[in-house]
């Protein structure tokens, strides 16, 4: 991975709606999903993002069976007309440029 | 004056269109069938929809749809496809949803035969499918009534949210008579808790499961709270010199019909006879025969079953009176001679203040 | 290298709209669904869901909630949403689209509810082209009763139901429901896809997708089957069941599209529209003057008419419609009248009878077990009904001469051949004409202007109108020549 350049993707994954099933650590390509060591609210071992690597490919949003535990977001082109949603107003999310 | 002369299985797809009922789903029965050919005539010319359904099983559900997208809706039947239909009408009345069937029946149980029976009384007025719930059950006993009870089961139907049954004998629904239909239209109206696929009906929700114990319990108390409503408000019959009459025929559909003659003709003979016909079989108009067994010294209840609707008769007057039956199976129909007979047996039992004279003829 | 807070993300996937913020309906889980870790109903509701917001179509959406552990479908879903009884979604979505075609319904069924119990409404719905789209979620399983055997339970499976493992001579074979609906003319779109890997999971989505537009655009059928993993009653972790739907399932059934006639379909013609409500009635025929004015006949009623009639014959003899012109004909009198036929079977061979009653005052019983007029057009009939006939009336008989045993002195017997009679004047098929025509003359009441409407209100052929004319006249003339015998 070339470490100068920022991640194109960024997960978001609700630990409190996840069950961990694990098919989002088994479908992400890039393998930067893995099942945390705590339980949850649920009594589930949820899955979190290991916090660097994500390509916002959104395979694992797919994957996973429930409605909101995964957002997925993508780096904003800047050439792109997309209303942008600022690093900071991501709550939880983490990056590998901030890492 | 002006009357159509006219089958009651026709006149009931006139008056259900006239109604405002735009829906007709269902599967052909001997004798019930006029209704659904009716129907398949009428409905696309007057912007309703009629579809022939693979089985009573589908046109039950058909109804369920059709009702949950809040659109008057109605299906026939006989016997063996009201059978079929109990699971969706224990859907519907579960989900609260309005829907007419005209159940004209037949020979039972089982293949039966096609003759006149008043044998569904039990399936139809008691529930045949599973849980708390009722039909409501309207008996008309001519043609008129066939048209008149159509209109009033969809204003009931939307009035209480629930299934109505119109309980007709064959005889009934093949039967012509001169006919009266509204001279207007009832104009078909969307209720606010269909859902019609529309922004405003979005958020609602037609089911009949309640998974929690206490809210299946909370849902079935609410239901009973609004049969309770419909015991107190809806009872109807037909008392035909009944109020005070000493000996009191009781039979609805066609039996009403051949009771009339018999009460005409007991009467010309000097006894004290009169006939109450119930014309919503449920809610059972109960008050009806309470009120009648202050001078009624007995009730005779005459069916084409072998005695269904005299359970109701019993429960109505809990014992104050005793209650005799006379029932024919098969499609055989009790004739005015048979009854006037046992009449007049009965009197001797329990009208002994007749006169002497009068006993002599009887 | 930019630092992070010049970095700009945006949510590329996310909760789908289609789908509640809160799922309120759940006390207890305001925000994950009732589904075991790892079930494939949520990975279907996610496609469905985006297929919704994608198509913008959330307000028009019907969502059938079917009986299995997608019953809940309702709780997720920000749509309409109906719940139906066990295997009669497409049932239920006939009924709701067919009355709202401007609705987009989609039926969600499980293996069990749409393969097994609601085969027939699966098979019928498919085959009229409803437009309607139908997820159906095959996990070879009943998964919510805990663990039964299916139709499409594989060969070898254990089930609680097949506890050594299903076999193809007891239980038979899978059922393949996607390529049992495909051998049908209407469907529009079929495809089964899987659940197994991250490829088929996209080619899920994509078809989920397209069945849902296909009824956008009007299309007809759509219904996609989806393999789908049940970790809890196959008692595998999610993964392992994920790939087993692969590995496995797919072996059985196999992936792919059975049917796509998109490119050939074209939408549906939007049914007739509804008329204005005030012509209903013209429609219906039910308007006054649509109706028969009833005279009435003051002289008419003071008679005291008391008619008990009973037509018998053979089918096709004409014996309802004797009865029912002379019912129309006392209605248009202004008499009371009923006319109860003989039905069913019955009407197609053998015996034909009709009960009518033409009455001054309302009518108690329509059944005429003793009619004052017997009109038999055949011996049987005369067999089954003559024994009733009331003392002082009459017989009117098909026949020459009447048989010796239905002799009665109480009574009056016309016995004449009319079919010959009818002969005579061209057609012997108007014998029931004729004998009505001596009816009325012993009936002697209705006036022949009422006689005259009621055949032609009841006789639609204008050749048929004359000829039965003729034979009412000249059945009349035999009843007064017999009446004039009689005196003389």
């Amino acid at each position: 991975m070339d470490k100068l350049k920022p991640d194109r993707g960024l997960l978001k994954i609700d630990e409190n709606e996840c069950k961990g099933c694990g098919l989002c650590v088994e479908a992400c390509p890039p393998k930067v999903i893995r099942i945390g060591d705590s339980l949850n609210h649920c009594g589930y071992r949820a899955a979190i993002y290991i916090g660097a690597g994500c390509t916002g490919c959104g395979i694992c949003f797919m994957a996973c069976p429930e409605p909101g535990a995964i957002t997925v977001f993508r780096l904003v082109d800047r050439r792109a007309t997309a209303v942008p949603v600022p690093h900071a107003q991501v709550e939880g999310a983490v990056s590998c440029a901030s890492n | 004056m002006r009357k159509q002369l006219m089958k009651g299985n026709e006149a009931i797809v006139k008056s259900a269109i006239l109604s405002g009922c735009r829906a007709f789903y269902g599967y052909p029965i001997t004798p019930a069938s006029e209704i659904t050919e009716a129907a398949a005539f009428y409905m696309p010319k007057t912007g309703g929809v009629f579809l022939q359904a693979e089985s009573e099983v589908a046109a039950i559900n058909m109804l369920y749809g059709a009702s949950s997208a809040g659109v008057r809706c109605m299906t026939a039947s006989s016997g063996p496809g009201i059978s079929l239909m109990q699971e969706g009408i224990s859907y519907m009345a579960g989900a609260e949803l309005p829907c007419v069937i005209a159940d004209i029946t037949r020979g039972g149980p089982g293949l039966g035969n096609i003759a006149s029976e008043q044998s569904d009384y039990h399936q139809v007025v008691k529930g045949g499918g599973h849980g708390n719930y009722h039909t409501i059950v309207l008996a008309p006993h001519s043609v008129q009534e066939m048209a008149d009870l159509t209109a009033l089961a969809f204003e009931l139907a939307d009035k209480y949210r629930n299934p109505v049954v119109l309980l007709a004998d064959g005889f009934i629904g093949q039967m012509m008579e001169p006919v009266e239909f509204p001279k207007r239209a009832v104009a078909p109206r969307l209720p606010h808790w269909a859902v019609a696929g529309t922004a405003d009906s979005r958020g609602n929700l037609i089911s009949s499961i309640h998974l929690g114990c206490d809210e299946l319990e909370a849902h079935v108390c609410n239901l009973e709270a609004k049969y309770r409503r419909v015991e107190r408000n809806e009872p109807r019959a037909e008392d035909w010199y009944a109020n005070g009459a000493e000996i009191v025929l009781v039979g609805y559909g066609i039996v009403g019909r051949i009771l009339k003659a018999v009460t005409a003709e007991a009467r010309a003979s000097g006894l004290n006879v009169g006939l109450l016909r119930p014309i919503t079989l449920y809610p059972f108009p109960s008050l009806h025969f309470q009120r009648l067994a202050a001078r009624g010294r007995v009730f005779v209840v005459v069916e084409m079953s072998n005695g269904q609707m005299v359970d109701d008769v019993r429960l109505a007057l809990n014992g104050v009176r005793p209650v005799e039956f006379l029932g024919r199976a098969g499609g055989n129909v009790p004739t005015h001679h048979e009854v006037l007979a046992l009449v007049k047996k009965l009197a001797k039992k329990y009208c002994p203040a007749l006169e002497p004279e009068e006993l002599a003829h009887v | 290298m930019s630092s992070a807070m010049d970095l700009e993300y945006t949510a590329a996937q996310s909760k789908p709209k289609a789908f509640y913020e809160s799922f309120e309906r759940k006390e207890e889980l305001r925000h994950q669904t009732h589904y075991c870790p790892g079930c494939g109903h949520g990975i279907v509701h996610k496609m469905l869901a985006r297929a919704i917001d994608e198509l913008g179509i959330q307000d028009r959406t019907i969502l059938i909630s079917p009986v299995g552990c997608s019953v809940f479908a309702y709780y997720y879903f920000d749509v309409g949403n109906v719940q139906a009884a066990h295997g009669r979604a497409p049932a239920v979505g006939t009924g709701i689209q067919r009355s709202r075609p401007g609705s987009i319904v989609i039926g969600y069924q499980g293996d069990g509810d749409l393969s097994a119990i609601g085969s027939a409404e699966i098979l019928h719905a498919a085959n009229r082209g409803e437009n309607i789209t139908v997820i159906f979620v095959n996990n070879a399983i009943y998964s919510m009763t805990g663990g039964q055997m299916a139709p499409t339970t594989l060969l070898g499976q254990k089930s609680t139901t097949t506890p050594d493992g299903r076999t193809a001579e007891h239980e038979g074979h899978p059922l393949h429901m996607s390529e049992l609906l495909a051998t049908l003319s209407a469907p529009v779109y079929i495809e089964r896809v899987g659940l197994g890997d991250n490829k088929q999971i996209a080619q899920a989505a994509r078809a989920v997708k397209r069945a849902v537009e296909n009824q956008v655009r009007g299309l007809g059928f759509s219904l996609v089957e989806v393999l789908s993993p049940c970790p809890t009653i196959w008692k595998m972790p999610p993964v392992e069941a994920q790939h087993w739907v692969r590995d496995v399932m797919e072996k059985t059934f196999p992936l792919g599209v059975f049917v796509d006639r998109t490119k050939e379909s074209r939408p549906r013609a939007a049914t007739n529209a509804a008329p204005a409500l005030e012509e209903i009635p013209r429609i219906l025929g039910t308007r006054d003057e649509d109706a028969d004015a009833i005279d009435d006949v003051p002289a008419l009623r003071a008679q005291e008419v008391d008619l008990h009639v009973r037509v018998s014959g053979f089918g096709g003899q004409g014996v309802l419609l004797l009865g029912e012109v002379l019912a129309e004909a006392g209605m248009d009198a202004g008499l009371e009248v009923s006319w109860l036929p003989s039905y069913g079977p019955e009407i197609r061979s053998g015996t034909s009878n009709c009960h009518v009653r033409l009455a001054s005052s309302p009518i108690d019983s329509p059944l005429v077990t003793h009619p004052n007029v017997l009109v038999a057009m055949n011996e049987p009939s005369l067999k089954k009904f003559s024994a009733g006939v009331r003392p002082g009336g009459w017989i009117l008989y098909n026949g020459a001469t009447l048989p010796a045993e239905y002799e009665r002195q109480d009574i009056r017997i016309l016995a004449r051949d009319f079919t010959r009679e009818a002969d005579t004047i061209g057609d012997p098929r108007a014998a029931n004409m004729v004998m009505l025509g001596a009816l009325l003359e012993i009936a002697g009441t209705l006036p022949q202007a009422s006689i005259d409407a009621a055949l032609r209100h009841c006789v639609k052929q204008p050749k048929w109108i004359d000829l039965d004319e003729r034979a009412l006249v000249l059945g009349r003339s035999l009843c007064k020549q017999f009446l004039e015998r009689g005196a003389a």
